[in-house]
């Protein structure tokens, strides 16, 4: 596949004022209800320290906590499967709907499924899964990918949403209301749900000590996927486990704020048993990340409990939106994530970050993703997938910004540059500054040509000075 | 202390004024023996930033002889402080590079917590209300102020040092700690995104009726000032040593 050039993509958003605008606008507005939310708890600190530190205790033993997790799952009349790559999960899950005579589905949200493109693959197959989140609604009835983890149709105004309903669902095109669009939704998705055979979800937190999960929503869609469908298939990474259900407490606590600013999500459903009658299972997935776990430099990117916050509060995405990242996950996490799943296709990724760190602060489990970045970075310049002309200009730069002396010819060409070439030729597409800046105004002199002409004789004068005295004294 | 004044090859070239004032407040100190490191070139910074971790090596290591001989190495800039402090790792971590990066400072947090200075009896006066701009390697990754993200007490070095100037009335834009987008080579590789960063930011000051921004990081304002008179806003932009010497006046 071709790699990705967000730069271009996200351009084409800074475009669309009325969509930009409403993107920053509102992830903004989560951010700042998150500072709120964290603002009102005094141990908010140590609550990011403590999920850091049970992320990292938790994958330093994983093989002991999956285990542990599957013996009591088991116990509990759970089916698990274990699923190396993506193939494996998809086909696991397209036998299970096969065994039953399932032609469709509903699936409240799941990375893990949208990482392995299960409904693409089973839809391949003659099966439909309808996606039962409002938000991943929309975004499947566009065939567009998410925008947002947490919030998929967050780049879509009213407007668009009216126009998609009314196109694919019959509804008014003229009526914005989001009550009205909600209702369209709703009667949709019921009619889907008399007719499911099984339904599919994610797993927000896997507990190890009692063999369930709880996933967290905001809009019910989940439970009844959950608990109408006499199966139920729940995907998960091999990292979503944590030890105890007390532990579940801290990162409840967490996500939410840290997502949307909200105290807690509107559904935190514990999910221990099949219901009566109702066949359950578990998959669960590698795709990378035990390779991921063995890296010094990189297992930390399992810690992330996928909030989204690190998206809302990144200047860059706010502005470029998810999808120009063209990948599952998107974001500051993305560009730390995607690379490891596919160097070619996301090299560019981490360069598409200005370091102000702000990811790194908010994340409620400390995943370093700033330093992360520096990471790919490294890599990919490690693995000459750069471009040509980086290579060049980095070579460049080396070799004008080695010593002093080739520094100061460096600046003083630019200078000369800035004071004596004409005005067009600075702001032509030669410059690629000018693009977006008026070129600076060129000093009259240097610091060091003025500490030249202002210190340094004096400095030397008073140290040979002190040296003349110095010898006198001893004669 | 012997000080070594670093200079970063940004403000050196373009605005040669940020050292100036920071080189002539060091040395007002008579307990500092102030020396321009003449001879020591780039912090390696523009480098690592893009991933080139060996040729940021032949850079850093260029630089050892340069610093090593400093108690402190004085900066007038976060992000070169921050390049220092906290990536300069290329190059083997010798003790003469351990004490280069734990004894090189931003001037303001050399001012504030290693000379704690409590006022400028030098009078500098700037009768102004100015937005601060903390930079986000300033803010983030050295500390000097809080970052709104964490749940911490409130402290601000930079603005401490300005409430000691007569008159210096300090404020925030809206989005006080949002990046504006300069982010080293971003600013040029992804020329839209930083314009538009940019341009938000400068907008914030002048719906909030600012018409001066300060900052520690003049390469922030190397890049809001582009973006503000490109698009014909009446920002004046300040490094804070120009106003912590009296030499800027609004």
């Amino acid at each position: 596949m071709s790699q990705v050039n967000q730069v271009k993509n996200g351009a084409r958003f800074i475009k669309d004022i009325p969509h930009r605008e409403s993107h920053d606008r509102c992830l903004w507005n989560a951010r700042m209800r998150r500072d709120q939310t964290a603002q009102a708890i005094p141990e908010w600190e140590e609550m990011r320290d403590l999920a850091s530190q049970i992320k990292e205790h938790t994958l330093s033993h994983l093989d002991h906590y999956l285990e542990e997790f599957e013996k009591n799952a088991t116990a509990n009349g759970i089916h698990i499967h274990w699923a190396e790559t993506p193939e494996e999960h998809n086909e696991i899950i397209y036998q299970l709907l096969k065994q039953h005579n399932v032609t469709t589905a509903t699936t409240g949200k799941s990375m893990t499924m949208d990482e392995c493109d299960l409904r693409g693959y089973v839809e391949k197959r003659g099966m439909y899964i309808h996606e039962a989140d409002l938000g991943e609604c929309i975004q499947q009835l566009d065939n567009q990918m998410p925008d947002h983890i947490v919030v998929p149709a967050i780049h879509k105004l009213r407007q668009d949403v009216a126009t998609l309903f009314a196109k694919k669902l019959g509804s008014d095109p003229d009526i914005t209301d989001p009550h009205y669009l909600n209702g369209v939704m709703r009667a949709y998705m019921r009619k889907k749900y008399e007719k499911i055979e099984a339904g599919l979800c994610g797993v927000n937190f896997a507990i190890a000590e009692t063999g369930g999960i709880c996933v967290c929503s905001n809009e019910g869609d989940v439970d009844i996927s959950q608990v109408v469908p006499p199966l139920l298939i729940a995907s998960m990474g091999i990292e979503k486990v944590i030890p105890t259900l007390q532990g579940v407490a801290l990162y409840v606590r967490l996500l939410s704020r840290s997502a949307l600013g909200l105290d807690i999500t509107q559904y935190t459903t514990h999910i221990h048993h099949p219901q009566p009658g109702q066949e359950m299972h578990i998959v669960i997935l590698d795709n990378g990340r035990s390779k991921r776990l063995g890296s010094p430099d990189y297992w930390q990117v399992l810690k992330c409990i996928r909030c989204g916050a690190c998206m809302n509060t990144c200047p860059v995405f706010r502005r470029t939106s998810g999808l120009s990242y063209e990948a599952v996950y998107m974001g500051p996490i993305g560009c730390v994530l995607m690379p490891s799943y596919d160097l070619h296709r996301y090299a560019r990724l981490p360069y598409s970050c200005t370091h102000c760190g702000s990811c790194g602060d908010v994340c409620p489990v400390k995943v370093p993703i700033p330093e992360l970045i520096f990471y790919w970075r490294g890599v990919d310049v490690d693995k000459h997938q750069s471009e040509k002309v980086h290579d060049a200009e980095e070579t460049a730069a080396e070799l004008m910004l080695r010593s002093s002396k080739t520094l100061a010819m460096g600046e003083n060409m630019a200078l000369w540059g800035l004071r004596n070439l004409p005005q067009w030729l600075l702001d032509s597409g030669l410059n690629p500054w000018a693009d977006v800046h008026a070129n600076p105004e060129p000093p009259k002199e240097t610091f060091r040509e003025y500490y030249r002409r202002n210190y340094k004789k004096i400095e030397f004068m008073n140290k040979t000075t002190d040296l003349h005295g110095f010898l006198s004294l001893n004669l | 202390m012997k000080v070594g004044f670093f200079v970063p090859c940004y403000i050196d070239a373009l605005h040669p004024q940020a050292a100036i004032s920071s080189y002539q407040l060091l040395k007002r100190f008579p307990e500092l023996d102030v020396e321009f490191i003449e001879r020591a070139a780039c912090c390696a910074l523009p480098l690592t930033d893009m991933g080139y971790h060996k040729k940021a090596c032949t850079l850093e290591r260029n630089l050892v002889p340069l610093l090593a001989p400093y108690d402190a190495i004085v900066l007038p800039s976060g992000v070169c402080t921050d390049q220092f402090r906290g990536h300069f790792d290329s190059v083997e971590q010798t003790d003469e590079v351990k004490h280069i990066r734990e004894h090189t400072y931003d001037i303001v947090e050399f001012l504030h917590d290693v000379l704690k200075v409590k006022s400028l009896p030098w009078h500098p006066k700037f009768p102004a209300r100015v937005a601060l701009h903390n930079g986000c390697h300033s803010l983030r990754y050295l500390m000097m102020a809080r970052p709104t993200e964490l749940m911490i007490p409130h402290f601000d070095k930079a603005a401490d040092l300005l409430g000691m100037v007569e008159g210096c009335e300090v404020g925030y834009a809206t989005r006080r700690d949002e990046c504006c987008g300069f982010g080293g080579t971003f600013a040029i590789w992804d020329a839209p995104c930083a314009g538009q960063q940019g341009l938000d930011k400068v907008s914030d000051y002048a719906r909030n009726g600012f018409k001066h921004v300060v900052s520690q990081d003049f390469s922030c304002l190397m890049h809001q000032s582009g973006v503000a008179r490109k698009n014909g806003l009446d920002l004046k932009f300040y490094y804070i040593a120009e106003i912590l010497n009296g030499d800027a006046q609004p």
